[in-house]
């Protein structure tokens, strides 16, 4: 954009009532010019932090007439770089947006900003004995929004469902500025299930201003209990057979040896230190319930050579393996302090064979690569360690992770399970997808996004990049449906 | 079936060509639900058949013509089930049920708001595109956000975006045991006893309000239903008459059901006080979703209808009978119908695929 038209903009942004929060020198734009996808950066013409519904739509309104890309950001936990501003764009800060408007304890739903952070729709719905199950291992400081439009997963997604099983209703601003509501307060809505687009879209589909979630009762009773196998593979085996068995327990974490030596050494969670691998499962539900499937579990443990069982003897001692848990990724950087971590899921079928063939990668590539992840959805989040201090070995890091995900793909999985595609899995966006498929997902965002101003350039590659990466079939230079825009 | 797959693909594309409708159908016993049916029939029987059941990873890949009734079969052995409990609605001896009709209305059993919807335990679908186009999305494993949730989208578009080929689904154990438990009570009671149940730590299953008769179903391990049915109290109901009641219930085969008067279908917050409508209704989902019986104009004016279920942000569809020259389904704002059309444009420029069916579109 040119200088003159620029400030032309920003002024049109200035008349925004009432006056709204513009940030445009460089020096306070410094922290928004990336999230946690740390290895990319840019700086946006500009960061908006509106309070109101009305200012995101009249902000709306004036980047869909002067054609401005727009870029939405939460608290900027995502890891895939979806929130990355662009460079000709306006960043829009939700943050501010961060008011719980309602907890109806009878209906079991909360409705907030999105800029809520996650752990406060549970606070706030803890004098009701209700809790909001999606559970992202940041949701000390994640915000609701950015769980939306990432559609994020957590420890107890594999009993309670992801953010797309838990979000009933949102307001949102379209790319003309329009406000429209999808879903519904009842249990569906007329039309398309515009709910489940919107839920995972990374914000190219519209912006959230509020949404309604479900809140779920707190188990009666819970048990969490600490397993260590001397292989891998024994533990992976024992995945498997606990949910083939009929049990679906509200977590099933897997972390290896060079994870539980980290978490010990930093937090001191009381991990067994001979084992190989290590897997944290808990029960919740109904007092009997639990305690039938206690049974079974330790019955199927045993059975899959656990050297080791424990379990939680009071709600202290379950806090201090979540802990551990979800601090482990903090842990390894104690480790080294450069590390990559990816996001494919594969069928638990496959974990044994998936994670032989990632060690094998490893000492091919000469890396170190520890896994610690949600073992039950088969959600992997192998850490890729390197030295940010060498040149190029941040770039082999990346190439080492992209065959890790294809490996998933080619097992039958997917290339990311909850962190989203944003600019980091654009390459492997081509692997999974055939050229078809890319311009339906094209298609889809043209349809709520004409003018194409809303996160451009992100979470799905356009037909042109993936054949010059090589990932994409072009037979004889045809690109499919080459009349439609791309972005 | 790599052959009927081709097949499929060319007859869509030269529907497309000469843009001339298609009605896809499975074994037509949903037929009255939706607009009105025009245009040629595409028949999915055929393409039928399990592709993939691994009961260890609770993933179950279906073809679209495959009977609910042969699913359910297989799953049985496996002490498994599809866990959103679908209807299977006027099955005689031809007429059976198939996934991707279950798939395309999205329409749930009792389990429903305990459990989740057929949306809820989608996995990943294969579709022909309304230029003929064989496209791929989601897949088999549960957790997947790569791309734009294109296989939710499918499902309850009534067949207006894609003919369906290949559904999978997560699957969940069935459960050892189930009771149901009877009160009497009036509607406004009988409202905020499920909503407050549902807000404990409970295992229900599925709830029904009718004339003044409250039923629980609670599913779980023995001991746990047991324990359960301790705190709730209620009168027990033997396992056959339970089994028939909730079945019933399901596939409409209930007198309530049976009347050839218009049949809606309001789908509300699962709060709403009693709607004081003067119509038979019959109220399950916890209070989420209540049929209504009777003449729009005799009993009630639609318009009037709509606007009160409006009120309460619910949703109302003419699920059976009655005249459906004004509107099926719940009119939707502005806005909201314009990304619809856009939508549709996008999988099926021609409108060849189910033409009008979504009547609110």
């Amino acid at each position: 954009m040119l200088v003159t038209d620029t400030s032309n903009f920003i002024a049109c942004l200035q008349r925004i009532q009432p006056p709204l929060n513009i940030l445009t020198d460089v020096e306070r734009l410094k922290p928004f010019e990336t999230d946690a996808f740390i290895s990319h950066r840019a700086t946006p013409l500009c960061a908006v932090l509106p309070e109101t519904e009305s200012q995101v739509a009249e902000i709306l309104k004036s980047c869909s007439r002067e054609r401005v890309p727009v870029v939405t950001r939460g608290a900027g936990t995502g890891i895939s770089g979806g929130a990355i501003p662009h460079d000709d764009g306006v960043l829009v800060v939700l943050t501010k947006l961060n008011k719980i408007a309602n907890v109806d304890a009878l209906a079991r739903t909360a409705t907030v900003g999105p800029g809520v952070r996650n752990l406060a729709v549970s606070d706030a719905a803890k004098p009701f004995r209700l809790f909001y199950a999606p559970d992202p291992s940041s949701q000390l400081i994640c915000s609701i929004g950015g769980n939306v439009a990432e559609n994020s997963g957590g420890v107890h997604c594999l009993k309670y469902g992801l953010t797309t099983h838990n979000v009933m209703r949102a307001r949102v601003i379209t790319s003309d500025g329009d406000v429209i509501e999808i879903g519904s307060r009842a249990l569906d809505a007329a039309g398309y299930d515009l709910m489940a687009v919107m839920t995972g879209s990374e914000g190219m589909l519209g912006l959230i201003t509020e949404i309604t979630v479900k809140l779920v009762a707190e188990p009666e009773h819970i048990e969490t209990m600490l397993a260590a196998f001397p292989s891998v593979t024994d533990a992976a085996n024992a995945v498997g057979k606990i949910i083939g068995g009929g049990v679906i327990p509200a977590a099933l974490e897997m972390m290896d040896k060079m994870v539980v030596e980290a978490c010990e050494k930093v937090m001191s969670a009381g991990f067994p230190l001979d084992a190989e691998a290590l897997l944290l499962i808990e029960l919740d539900g109904v007092r009997e319930e639990v305690a039938e499937q206690l049974a079974r579990v330790e019955t199927v443990l045993n059975e899959c050579h656990a050297q080791e069982i424990r379990v939680a003897a009071n709600a202290a001692e379950r806090e201090k393996l979540w802990r551990a848990r979800k601090g482990a990724f903090a842990a390894l950087a104690t480790i080294q302090p450069d590390y990559y971590t990816i996001d494919g899921t594969i069928p638990r079928r496959c974990l044994p064979e998936v994670l032989a063939r990632y060690a094998e990668l490893g000492r091919e590539y000469g890396m170190t690569v520890a896994n610690v992840f949600h073992a039950g959805d088969g959600n992997l989040h192998p850490c890729i360690f390197y030295d940010g201090t060498v040149p190029g070995e941040m770039e082999r890091s990346e190439e080492l992770g992209g065959k890790m995900l294809e490996i998933c793909v080619e097992v039958g999985g997917t290339i990311t399970g909850e962190h989203g595609v944003g600019i980091e899995k654009l390459k492997q966006m081509c692997v999974q997808f055939r050229p078809l498929e890319l311009s339906a997902f094209h298609e889809i965002k043209a349809a709520f996004d004409p003018s194409g101003i809303l996160n451009p350039g992100k979470g799905i590659p356009s037909l042109k990049r993936c054949s010059e990466w090589g990932g994409m079939h072009v037979r004889a230079g045809e690109i499919p449906r080459s009349d439609i825009p791309r972005f | 079936m790599n052959e009927l797959i081709k097949n499929l693909c060319e007859r869509l594309a030269s529907h497309a060509a000469s843009k001339k409708p298609l009605t896809i159908h499975g074994g037509n016993t949903k037929a009255f639900y939706g607009g009105a049916i025009v245009g040629e029939a595409l028949d999915m029987r055929a393409y039928s058949g399990i592709i993939e059941y691994e009961p260890k990873e609770l993933v179950l890949t279906v073809r679209a013509g495959t009977t609910l009734a042969e699913i359910e079969r297989v799953m049985d052995k496996e002490n498994q089930m599809l866990p959103f409990e679908p209807p299977h609605f006027g099955e005689g001896a031809t007429a059976f049920a198939t996934i991707g009709g279950t798939v395309a209305t999205g329409l749930s059993g009792p389990r429903r708001p305990y459990t989740g919807a057929v949306r809820d335990f989608v996995l990943g679908t294969r579709i022909i595109n309304g230029r003929g186009e064989d496209l791929n999305f989601g897949g088999r494993v549960i957790k997947n956000v790569a791309g734009y949730d294109v296989s939710r989208l499918m499902t309850g578009a009534m067949g207006t975006l894609g003919v369906l080929l290949d559904c999978s689904f997560k699957v969940l154990p069935k459960p050892a045991r189930e009771i149901t438990l009877r009160y009497e009570m009036d509607e406004a009671t009988a409202i905020q006893r499920m909503n407050e149940w549902a807000g404990r730590p409970l295992p229900l299953s599925a709830t029904s309000w009718c004339d003044g008769v409250l039923m629980v179903r609670l599913s779980g391990a023995e001991s746990g239903v047991k324990a359960a049915q301790e705190k709730l109290g209620g009168e027990n109901v033997a396992d056959k008459m339970a089994h028939d009641f909730w079945s019933g219930l399901r596939d409409h085969r209930a007198g309530f059901f049976s009347s050839s008067e218009p049949l809606w279908r309001l789908s509300v917050p699962s709060t709403t006080p009693a709607l004081q409508l003067n119509m038979p209704q019959w109220m399950e989902w916890g209070g989420a979703l209540r049929w209504v019986r009777g003449i729009a104009g005799v009993n009630t004016d639609i318009t009037t209808l709509r606007v009160k279920v409006d009120a309460v942000g619910g949703h109302v569809t003419l699920f059976r009978n009655g005249d459906k020259s004004t509107g099926v389904f719940h009119p939707l704002q502005p806005v909201l119908g314009k990304i619809h059309r856009n939508l549709k444009t996008a999988f099926d420029p021609e409108n060849i695929l189910n033409r009008g069916r979504m009547d609110n579109i």
